[in-house]
């Protein structure tokens, strides 16, 4: 009985989480596919009824918008705000003397609820209010940024306002992956007369895939989610130029009564995830087993 | 943990439980919390204590309720509803039909709602013929609001048609003034196409298009002309527009950068806030075209147990419809009170003339519910509407265009 | 901000110019950088300084003419939130009572499953990982009814246990990838040698493991602190009156759509909201970096 409780410590361990995870995520899933075949309205309701739903979905041209956004604003959001973060935390690691300050700095817009950033931001943004009257006032009268209010561009703003948020995060990951990189492996190098630059790129960077794992999810995952962003910087708008799944979800849901459609929203973009993180897991486990 | 957790729980049951007798008690759900609002509500949380309630705030303010609908639903889904709920308008019949909602018909007819309501105004407070909700304020949702010294320096007279008002904008566009001051967010372009909408449909094609959903009127000639109208708006709104708040743009009429504003009566807060005053400083009329678009708040009363709860949903009912409370809450919130018996000395000029305005349109058929404001249409169908209309604003779609979306797109949300 | 004056200064020891041109772009860089990050802030603070009166007639991202407080004041005790006119005072003690407990427990939580996924490796592990790890995608507007219902079943429904619960759930994914990513890094071979001496797997982890930890229990505080301090969605969903957390509040005096707005005040509410995640930055930074200094993990 000992012997058999000492093997499976871990296991036992592991399970209470499993589980919750199990009926709390993929029952949650599960329910929202039952749903998203139903015609659910103002509360769920459990008669299935047929792709309906879907259909209604792909004839919305809101949709589209919002899907599309998607698209463009995560690939641009992960990809800027993993570089931005790794080249902050680099130049961070240079013996900076005021490291702690501009640390918080970099960190400090993750503490701040959108709510009211998001105020913040409009204004800054806004083109009559913000810097481009700002950069006008000092006598550049040509000097434009209204991306704010044009709706081919809008989308970027949330992009700018997003990575502010959230980059200062990812600086903080690379940041303690740069510190417990070996610095035996380092001095090494720098003895052998290896330029920095080729230190980073062929050893401490490598060293550091589980890091990336985990800025590529904390950030996919922020990407998927946006939400508050988006209603505080634009609220979707010029027109519904800003849609997100998130926020075309949360309105279908909640604002309009249709849980229906708001199902079958959800549905689609957890498949979009599942197209996109299954593959990257799989080859990052893979190799870390290998 | 869980001794923890355990000892929170008593806490709070031990709190709540308290007064287990029929001392009238009410949670209640709304979303009115900023200033001015947040001081009408107190006032009907003062009468509910002088009358021996115990009353439970539960405020959740947020994009005009969502946010308040969303804690809803998920309160009704476990199985802990709030005792009342700001709802309001088609909404109430969707949670009726959820079979959620109590039935305060024995306040109603002890207190003769039929006979001292506008009868379009008591058809949202009833589900299958009984009363199930008590109706609050009536916000006029048509109003344009001008700078009367702007308008006095360029010679112009607050416009009756929608040609007047174009006329008078190409005047002050030329003058450097910008004619309409806008916020372009949904809710906002949808409340100015309503407006123009209710001109150019005139009250009975309003009613066929966004109560009716009738197709034929949907894409009416006379539609595609609203969406002309629009497209000409647009063209007097300043180019920074998207995603200003409404107050911003009330602002900029009260600075005299610009002249004018569509906008609820909620507005005139704001310009009675900053100090001005209504025939002075600023000019309140109806928006070209006959009719009135209501924007009415009520409560509704879930079904809950417990006498103690539900002595406190008769006597919330009583007092919301009450003449004191009626008076002293919309003089507060800048609307005008649902029941047509109150005295009107206290108010502003504005709202004499929204409330002389509302018997006239109640007894010529043309006081109508507003599209924008969530009062015509279930959520779904409102919803599409707006998609299209923010759409065809913010783009240059030709109206032809909008109008077959919108009617896609209405069709598609059933 | 004093600090950043002094960081200007050129770092001693350099002696060739080229150096010395090197450090100063970097730290003009990394000014440039942070300038970008304070904008927002800059202009929140000014914000909050300014009178209403002023904010009305008045250029929005200019300093204040008059400095006032009134709007701190007002934000942290009169700002109405409801028919209550407290501010966000009464509130901030439910978001305590919520966030601490649940960072408390996922984070332990977390620990204790990356500590199994990457150094007891059973058959299935790192499926049962993945798993997991895809459970931080679940949009949470989609768990809203459901886990409405699930609380409502429990009977923690509107408590501050039920909010304790929800957050620790749908913490775990990230509470789990973070140790997991950072004890994938420690040496097999430091916990088949602690077997050798007989050391049981309660033992290692505490002894060994947990010691090694703080950087990453820093970094998990961080995140799941800042996750759950400010959460709107859950907050406003699964509460009722009396256990709203402050970004409720913070809400109700930010959002409301046919009042009159007070800017100055949402701003004050708005820093005053983020000061405990603010507070948690700024200790947990200097932890660590002093973790990592301390031990350094490959010893």
């Amino acid at each position: 009985m000992t012997k058999w409780l000492e093997e499976n410590t871990p296991k036992l361990v592991l399970a209470p989480s499993f589980i919750a995870i199990l009926v709390f995520v993929y029952g949650f899933i599960a329910w929202t596919a039952w749903v998203s075949m139903t015609r659910s309205r103002l509360l769920p309701k459990y008669e299935i009824e047929g792709f309906i739903q879907y259909d209604r979905l792909f004839a919305s041209p809101r949709w589209d918008t919002a899907f599309g956004n998607l698209f463009i604003f995560g690939t641009l959001f992960i990809v800027i705000a993993m570089i931005l973060g790794l080249v902050l935390a680099i130049l961070l690691d240079q013996n900076i003397r005021t490291e702690g300050a501009i640390r918080t700095i970099y960190l400090y817009p993750m503490a701040l609820s959108m709510i009211v950033t998001g105020t913040a931001w409009k204004w800054i943004l806004n083109p009559g209010l913000g810097l481009q009257a700002m950069v006008r006032g000092w006598g550049f009268e040509d000097f434009t940024f209204d991306w704010l209010v044009d709706p081919d561009m809008a989308i970027y703003t949330i992009v700018l306002a997003a990575i502010w948020q959230s980059s200062g995060f990812v600086m903080a990951l690379f940041l303690a992956g740069l510190r417990s990189v070996d610095e035996e492996i380092i001095k090494a190098a720098q003895v052998d007369g290896i330029p920095t630059w080729r230190v980073y790129t062929a050893i401490i960077i490598p060293s550091m895939a589980p890091i990336f794992l985990s800025a590529f999810i904390v950030l996919s995952h922020l990407a998927i989610k946006s939400f508050d962003l988006v209603i505080a910087l634009t609220g979707g708008g010029p027109g519904y130029a800003t849609d997100l799944p998130a926020t075309y979800m949360y309105a279908m849901a909640f604002s309009r009564g249709d849980i229906g459609q708001a199902a079958s929203s959800a549905m689609i973009m957890m498949l979009v995830v599942f197209a996109i993180v299954v593959p990257y897991l799989y080859s990052e486990l893979r190799s870390k087993d290998g | 943990m869980k001794s923890y957790a355990l000892s929170i729980a008593c806490g709070v049951a031990l709190g709540t439980s308290g007064a287990a007798f029929a001392e009238p008690q009410a949670e209640v759900l709304h979303y009115w919390t900023s200033g001015g609002e947040a001081k009408s509500v107190a006032v009907l949380q003062e009468e509910f204590a002088a009358n021996g309630g115990t009353w439970t705030d539960m405020p959740v303010a947020g994009g005009g309720g969502d946010a308040a609908m969303t804690a809803l639903r998920a309160r009704v889904l476990s199985g802990n509803a709030p005792t009342a709920v700001q709802l309001k308008g088609p909404a109430i019949q969707e949670w009726y039909e959820e079979g959620v909602l109590a039935d305060i018909s024995a306040v109603a007819e002890a207190n003769n709602w039929e006979a001292v309501l506008p009868a379009s105004i008591a058809g949202h407070m009833k589900c299958e013929g009984s009363w199930c909700a008590a109706p609050v304020n009536v916000h006029r949702v048509d109003w344009i609001w001008a700078n009367a010294n702007v308008l006095e320096a360029n010679g112009i007279e607050m416009p009756t048609s929608w040609e007047a008002f174009n006329a008078a904008a190409d005047k002050l566009q030329a003058a450097g003034i910008i004619p309409l001051a806008h916020g372009g967010q949904a809710w906002q372009d949808a409340t100015v196409f309503e407006a123009v909408a209710l001109g150019i449909l005139g009250a009975e094609g309003f009613h066929k298009a966004f109560v009716e959903l009738d197709k034929d009127t949907l894409t009416s000639d006379a539609m595609v002309a609203t969406f002309d109208q629009m497209r000409k708006m647009r063209g007097y709104v300043d180019p920074n527009f998207s995603g200003r708040d409404w107050n911003l743009a009330t602002a900029m009429v009260m600075n005299g950068e610009a002249a004018f504003q569509i906008m609820g009566d909620w507005a005139k807060g704001e310009f009675m806030a900053a100090g001005k005053a209504p025939g002075e400083d600023f000019l309140c009329a109806s928006t070209p075209g006959d009719g009135f678009l209501y924007n009415v708040d009520s409560f509704a009363m879930f079904e809950v147990g417990g006498a103690d709860k539900q002595a406190g949903q008769a006597l919330l009912a009583e007092l919301v419809v009450g003449k004191n409370f009626q008076k002293v809450f919309n003089l507060n919130k800048g609307s005008i009170p649902a029941r047509t018996d109150v005295p009107l000395d206290e108010f502003d000029s504005c709202a004499v003339l929204s409330a002389a305005d509302m018997a006239a349109s109640s007894d010529n058929g043309s006081l109508l519910p507003s599209y924008a404001h969530g009062m015509a249409l279930r959520g779904a169908q409102a919803g599409a509407i707006t998609d299209v209309v923010t759409a065809h604003f913010n783009s240059d779609m030709s109206s032809a265009d909008a109008v077959q979306m919108l009617a896609d797109a209405v069709a598609n949300s059933m | 901000m004093a600090d950043l004056s002094v960081s200007a200064a050129s770092p001693a020891g350099q002696s060739q110019t080229g150096k010395i041109a090197l450090r100063w772009s970097l730290y003009t860089l990394l000014c440039l950088f942070a300038l970008f990050y304070l904008l927002p802030l800059f202009v929140m603070i000014t914000t909050s300084l300014k009178s209403l009166d002023e904010i009305r007639t008045g250029d929005l991202i200019s300093l204040p003419r008059e400095v006032t407080f009134d709007a701190w004041r007002t934000a942290w005790s009169g700002a109405c939130t409801g028919i209550q006119c407290e501010g966000v005072r009464p509130y901030f003690w439910n978001s305590v009572l919520i966030a601490i407990p649940g960072v408390a427990i996922s984070t332990l939580l977390g620990a204790m499953n990356g500590y199994v996924v990457a150094q007891w490796r059973f058959r299935g592990a790192n499926i049962i990982f993945s798993l997991m790890l895809f459970g931080c995608f679940i949009p949470f507007q989609v768990v809203l009814l459901p886990m409405a219902r699930v609380l409502g079943m429990m009977g923690i429904a509107g408590t501050i246990p039920g909010l304790i619960f929800v957050h620790v759930i749908y913490g775990l994914g990230f509470t789990t990838l973070f140790f997991r990513n950072y004890y994938v890094s420690i040496p097999a071979d430091l916990t088949k040698a602690a077997k050798v001496d007989g050391a049981g797997f309660f033992r290692i982890f505490w002894s060994i493991f947990l010691p090694l930890s703080l950087p990453i229990i820093v970094v998990t505080v961080i995140w799941q602190f800042t996750q759950i301090w400010n959460d709107f969605l859950f907050g406003v969903s699964f509460s009722q009156a009396g256990t709203q957390p402050v970004t409720v509040a913070l809400n109700n005096i930010v959002n409301s759509t046919t009042g009159v707005k007070e800017y100055n005040v949402d701003m004050a509410a708005a820093i005053i909201a983020a000061l405990p995640t603010l507070l948690v930055y700024v200790v947990a930074g200097k932890y660590f970096v002093r973790g990592l200094t301390a031990g350094s993990v490959k010893g």
